[in-house]
């Protein structure tokens, strides 16, 4: 962030609210990595203290958002301070959803703890969570040095997220066609895997307010998307050949 | 309007070319003042568009109210004060030998900072300039026009039953719309406005901005301001100045959400003095 303002409070004000959205974003890493190690290692406590930790995140949104209408009220901030405070009340906001979401993935997990090994399908979960957090740390390093590049990097790479949300998609599918018992887990492992791809789409969202911030204007350059589970379709036939394995 | 620029004219002026979309009433071309030696303000290049507010902003001493005084060559009264270039008016060159320089002021009115009425009635104070300007042949033409430009300052409603009472007993916020009301009463193309809430209480201020806001429907406003919020409420188009020079002219939200200027920038995030 760029300081040196005449009235040092200002300064002052300005970083109190990056330090916030900072440990607000670390918490949240901290939360999509423990709802993924809840799910894999079938871990009931972990997940209920993600569970019980989202309030912790809720309250650190809430008071951003008095520190940033304060600072908006008392300073009036015009052009880059401006951006910056404005553009910090979105990524709150969608650290909190995306809290919202691993708390589910808690959730869930707890009830997939009780079925019999879900093996494979959770390992990938992890691994597109693994890449959810990877993203939102450069955001959240972006956003702390004022790193366009790696920001535009960031929303570059949920392409990768998208596509694994895609095979699960399938292989859970065919589950599910090949074994009815299945279809309880298989339904959690597909909320849990769709609230990965969400969380992929906020920390994309997060990284063009960074865009905003730094540049004044949110990124004109299309991105991939390559989510296509909402037109995907396995027959019985592809299922009894082993669609699951496809892709 | 003729003075509607040509993209590739708007292109050389630079500053300007952000506003070119609007049609200019008033147009600066590369005007230069000095004051014996010094120089006030140098190239500066502006196009201000009709019926627009226009803020002039920047650090004391950057030259925007010296800009402000050559609109309607106030600046003819400082001896030692030279003026180059060229300021046309609605096509006119305002500096040509031939322009009479009282009807050039009652084409473009002025309010100064701190209010100025003269020690006379209310009545008189209005009354004054559509008088010596011949604007007013009988005198219920004159109580009409006194009574209309009352009207449009907003002070109409407080000042109705006692138009003889003298100016000076009115408040400071009623004696600063006395003087737009005087200074409209002549029918200007041009109201310039120098810091014409810095001596007024928030509330005075918020009657001076919601004329202003009124008045640009037919007039062309021209406001000099210290106070970067009241830039932002009142006016469409923001030219910021400093050390003499037109630094960056736009439209207002984009100087106040993405100048274009790293100085426009400091200046208006309070970073530079």
């Amino acid at each position: 962030m760029k300081s040196d303002h005449i009235v040092r409070s200002f300064d002052e004000d300005l970083q109190q609210i990056e330090n916030l959205v900072s440990r607000m974003g670390g918490m949240v890493e901290l939360q999509i990595d423990n709802s993924a190690i809840s799910l894999v290692q079938r871990d009931v406590e972990l997940a209920k203290a993600v569970r019980a930790d989202d309030r912790k995140i809720d309250n650190l949104e809430s008071e951003i958002d008095i520190a940033v209408v304060r600072v908006l009220a008392l300073r009036q901030p015009a052009a880059q301070d401006l951006r910056a405070v404005v553009a910090v009340l979105k990524i709150a906001a969608s650290l909190e959803r995306i809290g919202d979401l691993a708390k589910n993935i808690a959730k869930r997990s707890t009830v997939l703890g009780e079925f019999r090994d879900i093996g494979a399908s959770a390992n990938i979960v992890k691994r597109m969570c693994g890449l959810v957090q990877e993203m939102l740390k450069d955001a959240l390093d972006a956003h702390v040095t004022r790193n366009i590049n790696l920001a535009d990097d960031v929303r570059m790479r949920d392409v990768e997220v998208d596509q694994m949300h895609n095979s699960l998609f399938r292989e859970l599918l065919t589950y599910m066609m090949e074994d009815p018992r299945a279809i309880t887990p298989c339904m959690h492992l597909l909320f849990i895997a769709k609230n990965v791809e969400r969380m992929g789409d906020h920390v994309t969202g997060i990284a063009e307010q960074i865009h905003y911030v730094v540049s004044g204007s949110l990124p004109e350059e299309e991105r991939p998307k390559s989510d296509v589970t909402s037109l995907t379709a396995i027959s019985s036939g592809e299922a009894a050949a082993g669609g699951g394995q496809a892709e | 309007m003729a003075y509607a620029l040509e993209k590739s004219d708007a292109a050389q002026l630079g500053p300007s070319e952000a506003v070119a979309s609007d049609p200019a009433l008033i147009s600066a071309v590369d005007v230069d003042v000095f004051y014996g030696e010094k120089q006030a303000l140098k190239g500066i290049s502006l196009d201000v568009p009709e019926h627009r507010v226009t803020s002039l902003i920047g650090p004391s001493g950057c030259g925007k109210t010296t800009f402000l005084r050559c609109l309607n060559r106030m600046n003819d009264l400082i001896d030692v004060c030279r003026v180059e270039g060229e300021i046309k008016i609605a096509g006119q060159n305002i500096y040509a030998p031939e322009v009479d320089v009282v009807s050039l002021r009652a084409q473009v009115g002025m309010v100064f900072q701190k209010p100025n009425p003269f020690p006379k009635s209310i009545f008189e104070n209005v009354a004054y300039g559509p008088r010596i300007h011949g604007l007013a042949s009988k005198k219920s033409d004159l109580q009409g026009t006194v009574e209309a430009s009352l009207k449009r300052a907003g002070l109409w409603e407080e000042v109705s039953d006692r138009l003889d009472h003298p100016a000076t007993a009115l408040s400071g916020g009623q004696q600063q719309r006395l003087c737009i009301a005087r200074a409209i009463a002549v029918e200007p193309k041009v109201i310039l406005m120098d810091e014409p809430c810095s001596a007024l209480d928030p509330i005075a201020t918020a009657h001076i901005e919601e004329l202003i806001d009124e008045l640009r429907q037919k007039f062309t406003i021209i406001i000099v301001t210290h106070s970067m919020q009241q830039a932002a409420r009142v006016s469409q188009h923001t030219a910021f100045f400093h050390m003499g020079v037109l630094v960056e002219h736009g439209k207002t939200e984009q100087i106040f959400t993405t100048p274009n200027d790293e100085r426009t920038e400091s200046y208006i995030t309070g970073r530079i003095g």
